[in-house]
């Protein structure tokens, strides 16, 4: 349908579509709505490799008990994802390829290396998620192609995590937000580093790779995580009308220090 | 006027426990629908980008913004609205109660989404604390009352009956 | 009288069976047979001429029934403005907005064409496709631009931007600063953010062609305003122009004003022959509904070695936005305002009003009050600071005595009275605060939370308002033959349950439950004269009002009994609907068979001295303002690497005489401070340098939200004003008034260890890091 049509957009909850339209930011001809192809909408959390429905609602993201006890950082960062009558409508996949620089849900696929999975005329694709992102609220998506499932690893048993975002209010976009998920080996000694942050790139969630290589190996510690939070706030980030470039970088810097601290408090075998 | 060509779409959904059937203009959302379509002019359309709640209803039995649905998507659905609070003899429901008693209105405008957010999340969150309820209601913007009378009126509903 | 059974009492509100249901009846609910609907077309420049307009495409969008420009307006709409609200002397240029611009428009949102269609989409589809020739001018997006030499204009014609100027003072200030032992200088920079209701505007017109008369509905706090405002464009009767306003989803100042829609709908109405409605979407609130946005303060005080202030100089620049709707009416409250509730020996300030390319400016909660409480008590935090006092104590050493009511400040208010404040103890109203707010133990708390790392804040905020403005607020109240009482009054409602209070006062009178009454508020063709719902006036003026004409009534009915009962009226008592003897079981006579008595029975002879039917109006006319006054203390968090700001604990103590209803007084109160909150530390307004509106969204322009506005504590002192029967002063404002300068001192006083000064508001956390960061390193 949606190769047949001129101009025509995928719906999915239509929390992000829909005021785009009312205020005519974005006038589509047609619109396909995916809200009940009740088979995009699952949660497959039990197994070490998670799969999920891109029509699962963000609500049930929150409520699945699997999915809290293998990967509880995503419940976490859809507390800040708008509010309840938002999250009862907004979908996972809708959120992915709105893609808005401050979106959570696009920052936890990116930390957790997510691949999805996209459907259009010519069949079915993967891609990392990675490679999503070719710009501006730009998903690597066909007019005619939609998504339909996204998969990831579950984070080891034993991993610490954390989330948190700077924005004025609950529910707001994220001035910037930054994902942790660590895990530590024998020697107590940082096994694994993931950071990602939201809200600081037109292009979409960055993760921080630098930042990552540099903890690997060491032992957690204040002036461990301060070096990291530093070298965060050391990269170039996105500046607006309304927030500048220093003000992104100082709190960016903030976050990763303070999740990086929070999430090795919560990992088993941390120092 | 000639050659209305403005697509329509034919639902049937249940709306306050009564059936509705109508040829509605596929560009309407829920809100639109209900205020123009069925006169149920309860449902406020406060700012139609899903910020503000005004426009909260429930969609079997979960809240959400009528502005940012689409009444088609509405088509089978059980929709609840401020008309639907109180019982069949007129009685406010406890919630609706409660913002009387504590004040928990000015200028009404907002009072129906709020309403309607409360009536859900109550439902599902019998057990809430005022911070919790707070959260819940940050989806609501109230300009006139500053919430407070807004949390009292929800929380003497989920204080237990005859509690402390 | 009766007593005082309802008066005090927290009676629940009459208003709420209807709204809690959904059954309320706001202007978009409005549906006529036949009706049309609108949108407008705007302009997308903050100034640029308007050359050739092309509407065929529009027209030819299915559902839409017909375009109008200004060009197609009728004859004696052309070359006419709408009505300014203020005029006054000091205004140099007394420009207001047309129905719909011809050749300039001088705000982004300004309409230029208005389209007619079935419903509001096939309208805004319409819209999008009409074709208009912009030329853009150079625009003023900044009042700190609009003085500047060199300066763009805001109006193609005007030499300058300068829009009014006014001068105020007394004392001699020279000698002042002459013989200070201290001077102590500050700039502010106050940004008032907007109203946003969360109704937004709306308009309904019905041309009766057979009678020849309009029905207008409109969402606005005054609807005699826009009676007398289509009277004008329209040359007809006010006969003719009946304005009515249904229930209004706040008001909060911006719906205190006739906009251009209340004019050009009517004449679409009367050019259709056909109902027509236009509700404003939340957007076109951005774009054109009045704001109250930025000053510039510039404050000298010259201080004695005590601590007591001698003069006060003062300059403040005044954002008036493209249009003057209201006059120079906020930059003269701001003036008027600054003093406030010290003793000032004498005061200097000159205000300069600017045009600039952005919506006008209007009376918004607080109507310019809000700006000199900051402006003042940033003063009084500064002046502390300098002479190495605390907050609380430099305030304490000015605060006018309370054996010193009534006070006659100096200067003369814009009702043309002296400033007289009439009643109040202004430091037992701050000893009570801080004594809530734990002011003394705080040092303590302060620096333990310091040891744990955590920056807490505390800020006082002391405040008078002028409230209770008159003229005038008539108010009529008649028996009606079932028994049942009906109160007709002027002033629109819009969530501060005039109903509830009006009927509280008359109960009292006629010795009747509030439920028995009828409160019919806001339509011209029930009461011919009426000012509005604005300064906080209404309880004061309408109340007063209801409680003369309620007593009218009462007379009345006493006298038609005791001639019935051939008996001293004296001896007559009103209860629950019937007239009696006091305290007998006896002879009685119900409030309906007397109103249907002298509602014209045939037969039926009014006794001597008795009018017919059982009426009364009252106008209470105020001889002066009254004022209320205040103390908030606010204690905040602030997260020092973040900005973020939480605000702990607000303590309000709030002086507005008499309270007729207690929990709508708190219900005031608590929402104003959530109204100052959201000035304090959210809400902004942002245009560039051109005047492009930035922010135009909810997700853009914050308002505060419940997990933001804490459960204020607060505390009513009752200093009855000798000024009216009631002994009531205005309360709708003072919860809003020293929010900002009361959260924004707490904030400055956390971040003590940073040493910085803040001088504005809002005050968001990324001004607060950038403020730190550049305090730390010029350390």
């Amino acid at each position: 349908m949606l190769a047949a049509l001129e101009n025509a957009r995928p719906l999915a909850g239509g929390q992000s579509l829909m005021p785009m339209m009312n205020l005519r930011y974005a006038t589509p001809d047609h619109l396909v709505d995916l809200s009940r192809l009740a088979e995009l909408s699952y949660i497959e959390a039990s197994s070490p490799r998670i799969c999920i429905g891109a029509m699962t609602r963000q609500r049930d993201l929150m409520a699945d008990v699997d999915l809290m006890a293998a990967c509880p950082i995503i419940a976490a960062a859809l507390r800040h994802v708008g509010h309840i009558q938002t999250r009862n409508r907004g979908t996972i996949g809708g959120s992915l390829c709105h893609l808005d620089p401050a979106a959570e849900l696009p920052g936890m696929m990116a930390l957790l290396d997510a691949t999805l999975t996209a459907k259009g005329k010519d069949g079915e694709r993967t891609m990392a998620m990675a490679d999503f992102p070719l710009g501006y609220m730009t998903p690597n998506l066909e007019p005619h192609e939609f998504l339909t499932a996204v998969e990831f690893d579950a984070p080891p048993k034993n991993h610490g995590w954390a989330f948190d975002e700077v924005a004025e209010r609950t529910g707001d976009f994220a001035q910037a937000g930054c994902g942790v998920l660590i895990t530590f080996n024998a020697e107590k000694k940082i096994d694994q580093a993931k950071l990602v942050l939201i809200g600081v790139d037109e292009d979409g969630p960055r993760r921080l790779g630098a930042v990552e290589t540099m903890l690997t190996g060491k032992a957690p510690g204040d002036a461990l995580f301060r070096e990291a939070g530093a070298m965060a706030a050391a990269e170039p980030m996105a500046e607006d009308a309304l927030v500048t470039q220093a003000y992104r970088q100082q709190i960016a810097g903030v976050l990763v220090r303070r999740c990086l601290t929070q999430a090795a408090g919560r990992a088993g075998g941390a120092a | 006027m000639t050659g209305d060509t403005r697509p329509r779409t034919r639902v049937s959904l249940t709306v306050n426990g009564r059936a509705v059937e109508a040829m509605v203009e596929d560009r309407f959302s829920l809100g639109d629908f209900l205020r123009r379509d069925l006169a149920l002019t309860g449902t406020h359309l406060g700012c139609e980008h899903g910020v503000c709640g005004a426009c909260t209803v429930l969609v079997d039995g979960e809240a959400v913004r009528g502005c940012l649905m689409l009444a088609v998507q509405a088509d089978g659905r059980h929709v609840t609205t401020i008309e639907g609070l109180a019982d069949a003899d007129g009685n406010l429901s406890p919630l609706q109660q409660a913002f009387m008693d504590h004040h928990g209105l000015q200028c009404g405008f907002c009072t129906p989404g709020i309403l309607m957010t409360l009536t859900a999340y109550i439902n599902e969150s019998p057990d809430a604390d005022e911070e919790a309820l707070r959260d819940a209601l940050s989806g609501n913007i109230c300009r006139c009352t500053g919430y407070d009378t807004i949390v009292q009126a929800a929380l003497s509903v989920l204080k237990p009956k005859g509690g402390v | 009288m009766v007593g005082r059974v309802f008066f005090g009492q927290s009676v629940k509100r009459l208003e709420d069976p209807d709204l809690l249901r959904g059954r309320g009846q706001f202007l978009d609910d409005i549906q006529l047979p036949g009706m049309v609907e609108c949108a407008f077309v705007r302009s997308p420049f903050p100034h640029a001429r308007v050359g050739a307009i092309d509407t065929s495409d529009a027209r030819a969008v299915p559902g839409v029934i017909g375009v109008c420009t200004a060009r197609a307006l009728p004859d004696h709409m052309h070359g006419k403005r709408i009505l300014l609200q203020v005029p006054s002397p000091a205004i140099t240029n007394p420009l207001t907005q047309e129905p719909l611009a011809t050749d300039e428009v001088c705000f982004a949102g300004e309409a230029v064409a208005v389209v007619i269609a079935d419903n509001r989409h096939a309208a805004e589809d319409g819209a999008e496709r009409v074709i208009v020739e912009w030329e853009p001018l150079p625009a003023v997006g900044n009042v700190a631009d609009a003085l500047k030499p060199g300066a763009a204009k805001t109006h193609a014609a005007m030499a300058d931007n300068v829009a009014a100027r006014q001068a105020l003072g007394y004392g001699d200030v020279d000698a002042a600063f002459k013989n200070a032992a201290h001077v102590v200088r500050e700039s502010y920079h106050t940004h008032r953010g907007t109203g946003h209701p969360m109704e937004c505007r709306g308009v309904v017109a019905d041309w009766d062609a057979v009678d020849q008369r309009f029905r207008i509905w409109t969402s606005t706090q005054t609807p005699h305003n826009t009676q007398r405002a289509v009277v004008d464009m329209f040359n007809l009767s006010e006969d003719a122009v009946r304005v009515i306003t249904p229930d209004v989803g706040g008001g909060f100042g911006p719906k205190n004003q006739v906009y251009p829609e209340e004019l050009v709908i009517p004449v679409l109405a009367r050019m259709l022959e056909r109902p027509v409605k236009w509700a404003e979407d939340r957007r076109e609130h951005f774009l054109t509904t009045t704001q109250e946005r930025d000053q510039l303060w510039d404050v000298a005080a010259a201080v004695d070695a005590d601590g007591k202030i001698l003069g006060i100089k003062a300059a403040l620049i005044h954002d008036a936005g493209a249009y003057l709707p209201w006059g120079a009416i906020m930059p003269y409250i701001s003036a008027s305002t600054l003093p406030g509730p010290y003793v000032i020996p004498s005061y200097k300030i000159d205000a300069t009003t600017v045009f600039t390319n952005m919506i006008s400016t209007t009376p918004l909660r607080g109507a310019g009050r809000p700006q000199a409480v900051f402006a003042m008590e940033r003063m009084m935090d500064a002046i502390a600071r300098s002479l190495g006092l605390d907050p609380a104590d430099i305030r304490a050493r000015n605060l006018i005595p309370a054996d010193a009511m009534p006070y006659d400040m100096g200067l003369t208010y814009r009702d043309g009275a002296p400033v007289k404040y009439d009643s109040g103890d202004y430091p037992e109203a701050q000893a009570k605060a801080l004594h809530r707010a734990g002011y003394a133990d705080f040092p303590a708390r302060q620096a333990a939370a310091l040891a744990e790392g955590r920056h807490i804040g505390i800020g006082i905020g002391n405040y008078v308002e002028g409230t209770g403005l008159g003229p005038f607020e008539g108010a009529t109240v008649r028996v009606l033959t079932n028994g049942r009482v009906a109160i007709y009054t002027g002033a629109a409602a819009a969530g501060q349950a005039h109903k509830t209070t009006l009927a509280q006062i008359c109960a009292d009178e006629l010795g009747i439950t509030p439920d028995m009454i009828d409160v019919t508020v806001g339509d011209t063709g029930k009461m011919a004269r009426g000012a509005g719902t604005y300064a906080s006036r209404i309880t004061v003026n309408a109340g007063s009002s209801v409680r003369i004409a309620a007593g009218g009534v009462a007379g009345k009915l006493k006298a038609l009994a005791a001639a019935k009962f051939q008996v001293d009226p004296e001896s007559l008592e009103l209860l629950d609907g019937l007239v009696r003897i006091t305290g007998t079981q006896g002879d009685q006579v119900s409030f309906a068979d007397l109103a249907k008595m002298t509602s014209g029975m045939p037969g039926f002879v009014l006794p001597d001295g008795v009018a017919p039917d059982l009426e009364a109006s009252g106008y209470f006319t105020p001889a002066q303002a009254t004022y209320s006054n205040g103390c908030h203390v606010a204690e905040v968090e602030v997260d020092a690497e973040t900005g973020r700001v939480k605000i702990l604990n607000y303590v309000v103590v709030h002086d507005c005489g008499n309270l007729v209803n207690p929990k709508l007084v708190d219900g005031q109160v608590q929402g104003g401070v959530a109204h100052g909150i959201g000035n304090a530390i959210l809400e902004n307004m942002v245009y560039d340098a051109d005047g492009n509106p930035l922010t135009t969204t909810f997700g853009d322009y914050l308002m505060p939200t419940a997990e933001i506005v804490p459960d204020c504590d607060i505390i009513h002192m009752q200093s009855p004003t000798p000024l009216n029967p009631l002994g009531v002063k205005g309360a709708g404002e003072g919860g809003t008034i020293p929010a900002p300068a009361a959260i924004v001192a707490a904030v400055e006083n956390a971040l003590k260890p940073f040493n910085i000064r803040i001088t504005e508001c809002p005050i968001r956390p990324q001004r607060i890091v950038q403020l730190i960061n550049a305090a730390q390193q010029n350390t």
